[in-house]
């Protein structure tokens, strides 16, 4: 058994000791982490920085134990173990939170997804009841809405559920939780297993800023409460700054393993309190892409204010994801997500859609892109955009749409078609017939030159953002709509964005996007569209701060 | 769409029935049913199935909505059968080489109802059995491997995920100019393509989930059970009940002379 000894919460805080650690994947030339000398206290928290392909995500899975399903092809060197002993004979002692919400849930109700670690670990009943209540006040996930009349089949649960059962009820389907519910859910089944190590993989990486805090929150209390030691990889820093206490900052196995750069021997390139660490590191962490408090990376300024032609209009829209469905002889249509929107995309200028999870921004950006059919009132191109192909951008042909508007999904990797870059790239241009000369450019512009030859799907995160807006502007859009762009990105990469739409901007595209990021809509100008919390019109068009 | 399976809040009374209690009545009314080819012993079965609905919380329109691909096969066998069946008795309708003769009429009948007394309770389990709940009677009363159901269970909520994804990915390559219009083999390669990235999708989902549950201990080794899958005497009603609605099926067909063996 695992801490069953040590204080009043049944935790005890974990030791994390790497003595020349490395590690490479099967199939790998180079390793992930090379000669990583590292020791971590009981009940400190580590925040792990550095740029992409430092091996961060590499020595989290190993300290989860969830590392070295490969085969006799992946190496490990040195060691790296926990209280001294190595990571994955030690089943419950750390948990591990990554960033896809979707996939950090195992079941379908809120109780048995909790109790599924503890389950594993081999707990008695009564306690695992017992600590599934405990980790859902933890995480705040009582005290939210009230279903009392959901609770039917529970059974089981009415064994410990008592009178005090209020909030969400423990048979709460984890479908209908948010993005940020569902990491504190995760957190919550990490509590349940009383792992003295806490593993935090980006865990906030795919939420809104609401998400975000929600989390971080959530994450601060309990590790108030448990003591148990953290380690979390994040390159927002400013959101873990406060909470942590120590900044280790790892360079890649490549550049630890090759002699001669600067610290040759070691994974380690800096270690301290957070707020030396910044200050001693502040120019190199900037250089590799890391958010580093009170840091807005320089962008290129808007120019000309665009000569504001209109293109496209949306006039008392309603939209939702959904199809029409047809019962009998009655065609029933889809309850719409957001109605009464009104809005105009005009050349030159941008305009940024925001509002709440749920309001229907995305789906409000697909419609006015000619993706999805309306539910109600109408998207029309002016004959400026459309030349010839019809009012209704959603009735185009695939070819007709991509010329004139261009959208750049949330996921790269939905919007890859070929296995490879310079394919992809010329993938538009081939099939209008026109344009396959300004792949260059934008391969140099979009700095992924030295990729023509990958596979799209082996890129990092900020190379799959580029080549996802490069391919989609090869086929030269006079409207450009892209959702939540910015997500998860790094500074660099944002930066480079920022300027780029900034520079089409001035050439006369019109750039619509949804997003949560302030800094990115100022850095566009343009109009702000609004959309108000859960349906009910709500929607205006505001002339932002240009 | 991801709870198409069961109704969510159906709070019946058999939904507290033990699972595995469901499966072996649906698995004995439908044995019994095959053993003949009567519309006796099937209208017998199909009234009781009838009644048993409210228990279930299922009414004709949700039977429907979630069984119409179950009836209309059950429709068309019917019909099938009365038209090719060998003629005997008077006919009814000749057109050309099809013919419904009052003995094939008969036939076609028996077939149709013994098709909706098969479906209907297929229906009823899928209704009031919560999957979570038949996961933990197949891993703790029927001993199937916890590692197999459980991954199963897990990975059928991705299922509802990955339509989802389907539609975005549709949504996102018609972005890229890859129609769904044109001639049929460029739709075909268009729907291939579609799919490959929707297996792309699944497996790297599928991967993240079996790293989130195995760094949650989920293994070979022993585990305990939050919920404990227990038989109660609501059980023996249903196996009773199960066993009366096979009986009166088979009695009443005995008793009108209907009954006969298939394989006579």
């Amino acid at each position: 058994m695992t801490a069953s000894d040590a204080g009043t919460s049944g935790v005890r805080p974990a030791t994390v000791s790497a003595r020349g650690w490395g590690w490479r994947h099967a199939g790998r030339s180079a390793p992930a982490v090379h000669g990583l000398d590292l020791d971590i206290a009981p009940g400190e928290r580590v925040l792990l920085l550095g740029p992409s392909g430092a091996g961060k995500s590499t020595l989290l899975h190993a300290l989860a134990g969830v590392l070295g399903d490969e085969g006799d092809d992946a190496d490990e060197t040195g060691s790296l173990l926990i209280d001294g002993v190595v990571p994955r004979g030690q089943r419950g002692r750390s948990g591990l939170m990554q960033q896809d919400p979707e996939t950090q849930v195992v079941l379908s109700r809120l109780g048995d997804d909790v109790a599924f670690g503890a389950e594993n670990l081999s707990v008695p009943r009564d306690e695992i009841w017992r600590r599934v209540h405990e980790a859902l006040d933890d995480v705040g996930l009582r005290s939210i809405g009230a279903g009392a009349g959901l609770n039917a089949n529970g059974t089981g649960v009415d064994a410990d559920g008592g009178p005090g059962a209020a909030g969400l009820p423990l048979d709460h389907p984890t479908s209908a939780l948010s993005g940020g519910q569902k990491q504190r859910l995760a957190l919550a089944g990490i509590l349940a297993m009383r792992p003295g190590l806490i593993l935090l993989d980006e865990p906030t990486a795919n939420l809104d800023p609401a998400g975000v805090l929600e989390v971080r929150d959530a994450v601060g209390r309990c590790l108030d409460k448990t003591g148990a030691t953290l380690v979390v990889v994040e390159h927002r820093v400013s959101v873990w700054k406060d909470l942590v206490d120590r900044i280790v900052v790892l360079q890649p196995g490549s550049a630890a393993g090759s002699a001669g750069s600067l610290a040759a021997t070691s994974a380690v390139l800096l270690d301290g309190p957070p707020d030396q660490v910044l200050a001693d590191a502040r120019d190199m962490l900037i250089g590799a892409g890391v958010w580093v408090p009170g840091y807005v990376p320089a962008t290129r300024s808007r120019a000309s204010a665009g000569s504001g032609e209109l293109l496209l209009a949306a006039a008392d829209l309603a939209v939702s994801r959904e199809r029409p469905r047809r019962r009998g002889f009655r065609t029933i249509p889809p309850v719409p997500v957001q109605q009464g929107i009104t809005a105009q995309v005009r050349s030159g200028h941008a305009l940024t859609i925001t509002g709440p999870n749920g309001a229907g921004k995305s789906t409000f950006a697909l419609t006015l892109a000619g993706l999805l059919a309306p539910v109600a009132g109408k998207v029309s191109a002016a004959v400026e955009l459309s030349a010839g192909a019809g009012i209704d951008p959603f009735k185009w042909k695939a070819n007709q749409l991509i010329s004139r508007i261009g959208t750049v999904f949330q996921e790269p990797e939905h919007q890859f078609v070929t296995g490879r870059v310079l394919d992809e790239l010329m993938f538009g241009p081939r099939h209008l017939g026109h344009g396959e000369e300004r792949v260059e450019e934008l391969l140099e512009r979009l700095r992924l030159t030295h990729l023509v030859d990958a596979n799209p799907y082996t890129l990092s995160g900020g190379e799959k953002r580029r080549l996802s807006v490069a391919t989609v502007l090869a086929a030269h859009p006079r409207v450009l709509v892209l959702d939540e762009p910015t997500f998860g990105q790094d500074a660099n990469t944002w930066a480079e964005l920022a300027s780029f739409l900034s520079e089409l901007l001035d050439a006369g595209t019109s750039v619509v996007s949804v997003t949560h990021d302030q800094e990115f809509s100022a850095v566009l100008g343009g109009a702000e569209l609004r959309l108000g919390p859960v349906s009910r019109g709500g929607a205006r068009q505001e002339a932002g701060a240009a | 769409m991801r709870d198409a399976l069961t109704l969510r809040g159906n709070q019946a009374l058999l939904t507290r029935a033990n699972p595995l209690a469901k499966f072996a009545v649906v698995f004995l009314i439908t044995l019994v049913l095959a053993l003949s080819i009567d519309w006796v012993s099937a209208s017998v079965a199909i009234a009781a199935e009838l009644a048993l609905f409210p228990l279930a919380g299922l009414t004709l329109r949700l039977a429907w909505q979630r069984g119409w691909p179950l009836i209309i096969a059950a429709a068309l066998g019917g019909w099938s059968t009365a038209i090719v069946a060998a003629d005997s008795g008077a006919v009814l309708l000749d057109v050309g080489i099809w013919s419904i003769s009052e003995g094939s009429l008969q036939l076609g009948i028996g077939f149709m109802l013994r098709g909706l007394a098969i479906a209907l309770p297929a229906i009823l389990l899928m209704t009031c059995t919560d999957p979570t709940d038949l996961a933990d009677a197949l891993a703790q009363r029927a001993r199937l491997p916890h590692r197999f159901v459980l991954g199963t269970l897990a990975a059928m909520r991705l299922v509802g995920l990955m339509a989802e994804e389907w539609q975005t990915i549709g949504m996102a390559r018609r972005a890229r100019g890859v129609g769904s219009q044109g001639t049929p083999l460029k739709r075909l390669r268009a729907t291939l393509g579609q799919s490959f990235g929707l297996l792309v999708q699944a497996i790297r989902r599928a991967s993240r989930l079996a790293i989130t549950m195995e760094a949650r201990g989920f293994g070979t080794g022993q585990r305990t059970w939050a919920r404990e899958s227990t038989y109660s005497t609501l059980d023996a009603w249903v196996l009773a009940g199960g066993v009366l609605i096979a009986a009166a099926a088979v009695v009443a067909a005995a008793a009108m002379g209907t009954w006969n063996f298939v394989w006579r």
